[in-house]
């Protein structure tokens, strides 16, 4: 799930596109965002002083993301510091800071649904270790020579504790536990260096050969695969090399369409500042937030809005990858080419076991005219799903279209602001009465599928309504631009979520898969009821919550994703009995024929099915292009392979 | 699998015991018969009936249930490929598709349901003195049922059987079963629609080459078991057992059902094996009868009126076990991949892979070991297995000992056995007698077999055959115990053929035993170690034999335990030997397919009548058969097919070396070798 996520941007440019929303919304939007530009303002003030300036500095780095990332965003948790959900003293859930729309607003439906359905109480606490406790970080073992040699290039360094340990993990729900814990680390990067530019990073690669010195490449951090996790039997100096500083716009090409980018550039940033030039990137993955170019790159992303822009494979026009062997670049930027296999598609998705991505070339488009979200329910699920297959053979999905299950639908409820106004109610009342018992839907079946348009005005108005068509053959209502934000909405708060859920017992995590379309709702069955069962096998003393949606329609199949989560009050060990839950619920996905992932990669994770899914010649065949990229293993993360 | 040493063995039987002890811990019985008696069948009949279904799905209508067939993506694929190949317009295909899935499905109707519930009600208080059900498999299967799709596997011993499957789940209030029968049933006009009307659906006996056929009645009972409609219910064995040994297993349904799962179509299917255990079976005489070589009568209306007679006898009582329901899933598990389906399309009918075949045949061997397991038996069927040795007659107070010797022994072994509680052994005795006073008489003191009484004259061949009816029907008893001492009797000849005492050399002929009985007892493929180590345990076990050593010996105390075994055996390995005589002696060059019975009946007859032979179990259609079979299987007979007729080719050396062996005349290991 933390792979995903931002609606951030997209909810702020979003609404001040659209021509039609009210002019209050865009006002308080338009401040929202020169708050936060005048925050990150603030922040890079007091940057780190003392190291030595190179040729790469010599723009600013106007970068959401500081050096020292703990300055803004939780060491032990998803997200800013100053947004997270908690229970007042009333009870009533609320989210602080001032961010997001749901930002310092109540919630009231949040704690009963928490409760009812994970037998959760508020009164029942599992507080999180308030600070990082240094002495249970393992002391940096540092390669002299190789620190000696980083010196003299004048590329910032650090071997502090609370900056070792923030990149020795992404968001899995072990590393996030351990953190809450605070359980010993067994292996943490011994440093962290911060390149400035894509000669920096040359420069790194280099003496990190000559000292044979461990490279583990660092972007947003949102990695759930266990992507960034040290291997503990590494005996070398492993050195986190976060790409963070290097988030530059180098170049845009308005003739041609493309955007020159450094790729430690993080989602929000990379659209923030194109929107400044009236383009935009159209990749939304749901953690374009915190993460990054390059991230993208390397773990093939998929973004929201790809039915429109593409995957990050359909975008990237050029990739510049630094390895132990040397730079990897095309001669050209031609649009499609028939040379033997593409060589971005070594890169693509190999996880930093191959070198640094630190140069991207990507399609870039005019930020759209008009945007408009939908909504539409559905009596089940089967329906649903029916209706999303028909709109892929149609070829008119929106530029977004996600179904969401019964369980997400009451979730998605459940995070209702309080709403104001007496009318408001009334009218919600209506609406609830109108489906439920005027239409007969049965509100524990329901699923609503919510919608994203794009485009100019009445391109959005014709497509919305062929889109509304299909769906009122399946038995689908609309239900609504709100709704359907909603949902979006829900999206990227999930991750702040579960940080919630882990201060009350709950631990939770997603998983996601891509599979054709005959096999989405056998899928979905099996792989909610193998959870179910496993976790009543593993002695889980409450019933957990499965939930999936569908996220991606293409012409053959979806992307689905799975939400699970359980109260582990009684389980001496609930880290563990996830992974297995989780284990048997992968083995379940591939046994019904979905892919070991979508989106999210491979990482440590999932390597066990990797032979299983490409077939060991497959996997000989990528040993064989690392074994001659990186011989001597300094990209030594163990991703993958 | 010639040396295996002795503590891998060990850590077998471990494994093995401890995976069959949970099937020892059985249910108590209740008798369903006694509140009919003490109630009003009629209201039984009326009352209301309102079962739960899988996931609370609503029932389907037999119409609606046909539309969801003929529109099936896998039988309009179907459909295509025969309209290709034959040049008939889809349509035409379709149309046939519709009559052969009119001719096929079932029309369960309530109010035939309830004229049964009291038709059967009034025939059960007739026939049988008690009708006995294990409840907590009867809430074990109500809980089954609305987890996952169920599938219903009765014992065949009786026509019996389906009525009373689903009369009893008619009495319990469970979701009442859609049951395959055979076509053969389609010839009583009238009844053949009652029983539609009550669940079965049917089938024809062979419709090999038949696609269209196979995808609309494959097709047909996926679509039940993947919605959950009903439970499905047929016979593993495919048919009557005429012997009351239980048949190997016929794959071809179990394919079916099973396959839902590998295609994660459902997330798991349970298999409720059923054991159903007549005290005295219907059909007794007839099957005695049919397998000597009167041919069965066809069923018709008229026929079972007939059996109106049938009504006044006692038949004792029936007891139905529901056993543990057996999940598709959790037997699969790391034993087939279910991900190798997933680059084909999942409605074009492909032949199962050899992984999964495998996987069914052992299922399929599996289940009907359960079945067994929890058959009950009446101490007839003890007094039956040594009446069979002692044809001469014996003493009942002898037969009256040995029986509780037998019992000790049965139980030891973990039989199901129905004894009396608190009844004196002879009053258990005489009562077994009376019930089956058409079998066993006892006359000064002697108990014998009873031999029909011809009327007028009877030639020597009339005699030989009366005489033969009894013995078969004895014997239908007896055989319902083999499978309770099956492997130590088979541990006790090969320690009476083996050269030594050396474990591996009676290991081997344990082993030639265990392939050539493969097709008359029920010997889960691949099992063979696993066999033979349970019955060496058992031996121990109850002090017939030690095993110092590498070797395996008799105890002092031995003898009677590995005598009854070795006579409980004997007319196997004599028929067999007789139809290995037969085909080494007297077969003719061209000896078709369709001689080979009669044949092997006239020359066993020939054998008998002039005193060369005592053995007239070798008369059955079954024994010979089942000896064809495993001499097929042996390589040691083959079939050629010349026109239209199927002849047998004789290997004599082969055959000649494995009637060797059977007699004892030739140690194992070079009639193996001989056999290459």
């Amino acid at each position: 799930m933390l792979t995903s996520d931002s609606c951030l941007s997209l909810h702020k440019h979003g609404s001040s596109m659209a021509s039609d929303s009210n002019s209050s919304e865009s006002q308080r939007i338009a401040q929202q965002r020169l708050r936060i530009i005048a925050g990150h303002l603030q922040k890079h003030k007091d940057d780190d002083s003392g190291t030595i300036a190179t040729e790469c500095k010599a723009e600013a780095n106007k970068g959401t993301v500081p050096r020292k990332r703990q300055e803004i965003m939780k060491w032990n948790g998803w997200g800013y510091s100053d947004s997270k959900f908690l229970f007042n003293k009333k009870g009533q859930a609320e989210f602080t800071g001032k961010r997001y729309r749901l930002s310092g607003m109540v919630l009231p439906s949040l704690q009963d649904w928490f409760e009812n359905t994970f037998g959760a109480s508020v009164n029942h606490k599992s507080p999180a270790t308030p600070a990082l406790n240094a002495s249970a970080v393992p002391p940096a073992s540092l390669n002299e020579a190789f620190v000696e040699d980083l010196k003299a290039t004048g590329i910032p360094f650090s071997h502090e504790a609370e900056d070792r340990v923030f990149r020795a993990h992404g968001h899995c729900l072990h590393e996030i536990f351990a953190l809450r814990e605070g359980k010993k680390f067994e292996r943490v990067p011994d440093m962290v260096v911060w390149p400035n530019c894509h000669n920096d990073v040359v420069k790194i690669v280099e003496l990190a050969c000559k000292h044979n010195v461990c490279l583990i490449p660092y972007g947003g951090g949102t990695s759930v695969t266990s992507a960034l996790e040290c291997p503990p039997e590494e005996t070398r100096c492993i050195v986190s090399l976060d790409t963070s500083q290097m988030n530059r716009i180098l170049w845009i090409d308005e003739k041609n369409l493309v955007a020159h980018v450094e790729a430690g550039i993080i989602g929000q940033d990379l659209e923030r500042l194109l929107n400044e030039s009236g383009y935009c990137t159209g990749h939304e993955p749901d953690s374009m937030e915190f993460s990054s170019l390059g991230g993208w790159v390397a773990t093939r992303a998929s973004g929201m809005k790809k039915n429109v822009y593409g995957n990050i494979e359909d975008l990237v026009i050029h990739i510049k990858v630094v390895t132990p062997r040397g730079v990897i670049e095309k001669s050209c930027q031609g649009p499609r080419m028939s040379t033997g296999p593409d060589i971005h598609h070594f890169i693509l998705g190999s996880e930093g076991t191959l070198g640094v991505v630190t140069e991207v070339t990507m399609k870039i488009r005019p930020i759209p005219e008009y945007q408009k979200y939908g909504s539409v329910v559905f009596p089940n699920f089967e329906a649903g799903v029916a209706c999303l297959r028909e709109v892929a053979k149609q070829r008119c999905a929106p530029a977004s279209i996600r179904l969401m299950d019964n369980e997400q639908f009451q979730f998605g409820h459940a995070l209702k602001p309080q709403v104001s106004s007496i009318f408001t109610n009334f009218v919600e009342g209506l609406k609830k009465f109108y489906i439920t018992k005027f239409k007969g839907f049965d509100p524990h079946q329901l699923v609503v599928a919510t919608l994203l348009f794009e485009g100019d005005r009445e391109r959005v108005l014709q497509h919305e309504k062929q889109v509304y068509d299909i769906a009122a053959t399946f038995g689908g209502l609309a239900a609504g631009e709100d709704n359907g934000q909603r949902g979006y909405i829900l999206t990227f708060v999930i991750a702040y979520l579960r940080d919630l859920g882990m201060d009350y017992y709950v631990v939770a995590e997603s998983f996601e898969t891509s599979v054709p379309w005959d096999r989405v709702l056998d899928l979905c069955r099996n792989v909610k009821e193998r959870i179910n069962r496993e976790c009543k096998e593993r002695g889980v003393q409450f019933q957990p919550l499965t939930s999936c949606r569908v996220t991606q329609t293409y012409d053959a199949g979806a992307c689905v994703y799975f939400y699970f989560a359980f109260n582990y009050r009684g389980l001496a060990d609930p880290v563990h009995t996830y992974e297995r839950v989780e284990h048997a619920a992968r083995e379940e996905i591939l046994a019904n024929g979905g892919s070991l992932s979508h989106h999210h990669g491979v990482g440590k994770l999932r390597k066990e099915w990797m032979k299983e899914s490409i077939s060991s010649l497959g996997v000989g065949m990528l040993q064989s292009v690392k074994d001659y990229v990186d011989p001597d293993n300094i990209f030594g993360n163990r991703n993958l392979l | 699998m010639s040396t295996v040493c002795a503590s891998c063995f060990n850590i077998l039987v471990f494994v093995t015991l401890q995976q069959r002890d949970p099937m020892l811990k059985r249910d108590g019985f209740e008798d369903i018969l006694e509140e009919r008696r003490n109630s009003s069948d009629l209201k039984y009949a009326l009352r209301c009936y309102a079962p739960v279904l899988y996931k609370g799905v609503t029932p389907c209508k037999a119409n609606m249930l046909k539309n969801i067939v003929l529109q099936s993506d896998q039988l309009h694929y179907v459909i295509n490929q025969v309209s290709q190949e034959s040049g008939e317009a889809p349509d035409i295909i379709q149309e046939e598709a519709s009559v052969i899935l009119e001719e096929m499905a079932h029309r369960l109707q309530i109010s035939t349901v309830r004229f049964f519930a009291f038709a059967l009600s009034k025939a059960f208080k007739t026939l049988f003195q008690h009708v006995c059900v294990n409840e907590e498999g009867i809430q074990r299967l109500q809980q089954a049922i609305q987890e996952h799709p169920v599938v219903l596997l009765p014992s065949h011993r009786s026509y019996m059987d389906f009525l009373l499957m689903s009369y009893i789940l008619y009495t319990y209030d469970l979701a009442l079963p859609v049951i395959a029968a055979g076509m053969d049933f389609m010839g009583m006009k009238f009844v053949g629609e009652m029983l539609r009307m009550s669940g079965a659906f049917f089938i024809r006996r062979s419709f090999g080459g038949d696609k269209l056929y196979w995808a609309v009645f494959s097709e047909y009972v996926k679509t039940m078991l993947r919605n959950g409609f009903a439970p499905i219910e047929f016979f593993l064995e495919g048919t009557r057992s005429r012997t009351c040994k239980s048949l190997t297993p016929k794959l071809g349904l179990l394919n079916i059902v099973i396959e839902p799962f590998f295609k994660g179509e459902v997330f798991d299917v349970n298999l409720v094996p059923v054991s159903i255990s007549y005290e005295r079976i219907l059909e007794e005489s007839l099957y005695a009868r049919e397998l000597l070589g009167v041919p069965k009568p066809k069923e018709s209306t008229s026929g079972l009126l007939k059996a109106r007679r049938i009504l006044s006898e006692d038949y004792g009582s029936i007891h139905v076990y529901f056993g543990q329901p057996v999940s598709v899933r959790s037997l699969a598990q790391g034993k087939v991949n279910r991900s190798t389906y997933n680059l084909f399309p999942r409605h074009i009918p492909r032949k199962p892979m050899e992984e999964t075949q495998s996987f069914v045949n052992d299922t399929a061997y599996r289940i009907v070991r359960l079945q067994e397991d929890n058959m009950v038996l009446k101490p007839w069927v003890l007094m039956a297995s040594l009446l069979l040795q002692n044809l001469e007659g014996l003493e009942l107070s002898v037969l009256t000992e040995q029986t509780v010797w037998l019992r000790g022994l049965a139980l030891s072994y973990a039989a199901f056995l129905d004894w009396p509680d608190h009844a004196p052994t002879a009053k258990v005795v005489s009562s077994s007698l009376a019930l089956h006073r058409g079998l066993a008489c006892v006359s000064g003191g002697r108990v014998s077999l009873v031999v029909g009484e011809p009327l007028g004259p009877v030639t020597p061949e009339e005699a030989l055959f009366n005489r033969a009816v009894s013995v078969l029907s004895c014997a239908s008893y007896r055989n319902q115990v083999l499978h309770v001492f099956l492997r130590p009797a088979m541990l006790a000849v090969a320690m009476h053929t083996a050269a030594s005492s050396k474990k591996n050399e009676v290991y081997n002929c344990f082993s030639f035993l265990w392939d050539m009985f493969s097709n008359d007892f029920i010997l889960c493929p691949g099992d063979i170690v696993q066999d033979f180590e349970e019955a060496c345990y058992l031996l121990v076990k109850t002090g017939a034999v030690q095993m110092p050593q590498q070797d395996i010996v008799m105890t002092d105390i031995g003898q009677p335990t590995l005598s009854f075994f070795n006579g409980l055996l004997e007319p196997f390995l004599q028929g067999y030997q007789v139809v290995c005589r037969y085909l080494c002696e007297e077969a003719s060059e061209g000896l078709t397919e369709k001689q080979y019975i009669p044949a092997v009946r006239s020359f066993a007859v020939k054998l008998i009548l002039a005193g060369n032979l005592r053995c007239y179990e070798v008369l059955s259609s079954d024994m010979q058969k089942n000896a064809l079979a495993a001499l097929l299987r042996m390589d040691a007979v083959r079939k050629v097919k010349v026109a239209d007729q199927v002849t047998l080719i004789v290997n004599k050396m082969a055959v000649n070396s494995i009637d060797d062996i059977l007699g004892g005349k030739l140690p194992t290991q070079k009639a193996l070798l001989a056999r290459l």
